[in-house]
């Protein structure tokens, strides 16, 4: 007997392969790896195209534009990863932050009263969503299409459509927009609230068996009920810890705002989703690192703010963050056809 | 009734084996009734399982095989009837009461998650958690210890093929999956193994892979229920074998009674079974 046969797959095996495919196979085992080159390569252009990107204020700057869509995009993550979608983002943060500060302001509520009581109404808002998509079986999309509009209308309703400015508010409620200088680097209580929540939301996701569920129930949802997985108390929790993160983002707004606004960051579903699926997690649950978020959220607050530094038009950085996020997916795609 | 019968082998007793079946069964169910709709699942099945025997599980599609272990494992909630598990009767409302009691399923999909690694599914919803205040304040997961303790259950069947726990389960082949599905129930079920069209989707050298580890699944003295199509391997390997017909229970053969030929008779209606209900 010859142990050297050579079968035809192992010849198969051996071949050569191109750089492109060395390129797609490293992709696939650290899915993040585009995305950050992706930064990296926005960083390089924008340097060479503007004379003030790479500075420290500039930095600081980009850091606090990012926080909200980064604070938000982590639930969005979570939601995302069990395959399903949170259009109401956006809405319950308004909410929340309409809430927070018109008790604060009108009720005369103590700041961390009213901050409490907005942040527990943003989870609430979760609840609903999770309850809706767990009990009534209602698709996600469906669901958070419908309570966009529901919370929406009630930010609207319950503010009157006013905006209130930051020096009616206690100073709790704008604290987060607060921060200190290194240099010419301002770095805000906001961001490093953020990064807190990354921390902690990455530990959860991947160190705990609560985590492990959460993929779980995204990629095979009968498969992970059948291997003893309380598949809807995990969809519940996402929902609702998504919408808690959700009112954390609506106190770093008011920060970052000066105000509180009934029709603040309008796009914010859309830049949320867009900085998940740039970030390399699939739209079909299951698959996905919240560090690419991360970087996903920076790869668009960065092209947003480098094309405007350029003098770029807004209509052109909508157009650009529009193509990032086909080519965003049609990378994911390609990764994932990848050849053993 | 101008069907041809066969004699009786209603819960006939394997020769050689009969200390085994002296004994009370391990699982046993009465009368179980579900419906889906106007469909009837099952029309009032009894099965009887004993300590360390292989029960397969045999009947054509739409039978009532599948709806029937469904039923004993938690993933159905039969309309009517009893179950019982070492003479007690057990209600259970979900698959994790079945495992809890002591009975691992191994489903026809396998239930594993394609996109975890193989240690992370063998302990899917078991997790283990670190020693001290990491574990129990922070709640983190013994990766490590768990994976350790996955490769030593893979082994323990035997299985070759598969060296790092590490790896995803969707870069396995089916009969690679196949073990990581029997390997898990192996390494928890007390008392009964279920395994549900395990050899269905392999090639022949898979397949005898998994019908080892069924016999030695039963040599460790589990009870094995087995549903399969494949008749030659149900021969090979069932003690008793429990022919499902039209959502009820036709009768129960052992391999030395009765001949292939005359089990598939019986399951498709050809014969009847002289006793039997």
């Amino acid at each position: 007997m010859s142990t050297e046969v050579t079968s035809a797959a192992a010849e198969f095996a051996r071949r050569q392969q191109s750089p492109l495919q060395r390129v797609q196979h490293q992709l696939h085992g650290r899915p993040w790896l585009s995305p950050l080159f992706l930064l990296l390569v926005a960083f390089v252009a924008f340097f060479i195209g503007s004379a003030t990107f790479l500075t420290a204020s500039s930095m600081g700057i980009l850091l606090q534009q990012t926080a909200v869509v980064a604070a938000l995009a982590v639930g969005q993550t979570i939601v995302i990863l069990t395959a399903g979608i949170d259009l109401s983002v956006g809405a319950v943060m308004v909410l929340s932050m309409m809430v927070m500060a018109t008790l604060a302001k009108d009720g005369g509520m103590p700041g961390i009263l009213a901050l409490a009581v907005g942040v527990l109404l943003a989870t609430a808002a979760g609840a609903l969503n999770g309850l809706l998509v767990t009990r009534i079986n209602l698709p996600p999309f469906i669901v958070t299409l419908g309570t966009l509009s529901v919370f929406t209308a009630i930010a609207l309703l319950y503010s009157g459509g006013e905006s209130i400015q930051a020096d009616h508010l206690p100073r709790l409620l704008n604290f987060l927009g607060e921060g200190f200088g290194i240099g010419d680097f301002r770095l805000t209580w906001g961001i490093i609230v953020v990064i807190l929540i990354y921390a902690v939301m990455g530990f959860v996701l991947s160190q705990t068996a609560w985590g492990r569920y959460v993929y779980a129930v995204g990629d095979d949802p009968e498969s992970a009920r059948l291997s003893g997985v309380p598949s809807k108390r995990i969809l519940l929790a996402v929902y609702t810890v998504a919408g808690l993160i959700y009112g954390i983002a609506a106190w770093i707004l008011i920060g970052r705002a000066g105000a509180a606004t009934p029709n603040a960051f309008p796009d914010a579903n859309l830049a949320s989703i867009t900085a998940v699926v740039i970030g390399g997690t699939s739209l079909f649950g299951g698959r996905g690192r919240l560090v690419g978020t991360l970087i996903g959220a920076l790869i668009v607050q960065t092209l947003q703010f480098g094309l405007s530094q350029m003098g770029v038009d807004q209509q052109w950085r909508v157009l650009a963050t529009g193509i990032l996020v086909i080519v965003a997916v049609a990378v994911d795609q390609w990764i994932r056809k990848v050849k053993a | 009734m101008s069907t041809p019968t066969l004699e009786v082998a209603h819960g006939g007793v394997p020769e050689g084996k009969e200390d085994i079946y002296a004994k009370e069964p391990v699982l046993s169910a009465r009368k179980l009734v579900i419906t889906f709709g106007r469909v009837v699942g099952l029309d009032g099945v009894d099965l009887d399982l004993y300590p360390g025997e292989v029960l397969a599980v045999i009947g054509d599609n739409g039978a009532g095989k599948s709806t029937l272990i469904k039923c004993l494992t938690g993933a159905y909630v039969a309309d009517s009837g009893v179950i019982t598990l070492n003479g007690q009767p057990v209600h259970f409302k979900k698959p994790q009461d079945a495992r809890e009691a002591g009975i691992e399923t191994v489903y026809q999909q396998l239930a594993v998650i394609p996109a975890l690694d193989i240690a992370s599914n063998l302990y899917l919803a078991r997790e283990e958690r670190r020693r001290g205040p990491l574990g129990s304040v922070l709640r983190m997961l013994d990766k490590k210890g768990m994976e350790k303790r996955a490769g030593q259950s893979v082994q323990d069947l035997g299985i070759q093929t598969i060296q790092n726990m590490s790896q995803a389960v969707e870069t396995l082949s089916g009969g690679q999956r196949q073990a990581v599905a029997v390997a898990r129930a192996a390494a928890f079920g007390s008392k009964v193994v279920v395994l549900d069209e395990p050899t269905a989707a392999l090639g022949v050298k898979e397949s005898g892979m998994v019908l080892d580890m069924v016999k030695q699944l039963r040599d460790r003295g589990l009870s094995v229920i087995l549903i399969s199509h494949n008749m030659p391997h149900v021969w090979e390997v069932a003690d008793r074998i429990h022919i499902q017909r039209l959502g009820g229970r036709a009768g129960v053969v052992t391999p030395q009674t009765h001949d292939m030929g005359e089990g598939v008779a019986i399951m498709t209606g050809a014969k009847r079974l002289e006793g039997s209900s």
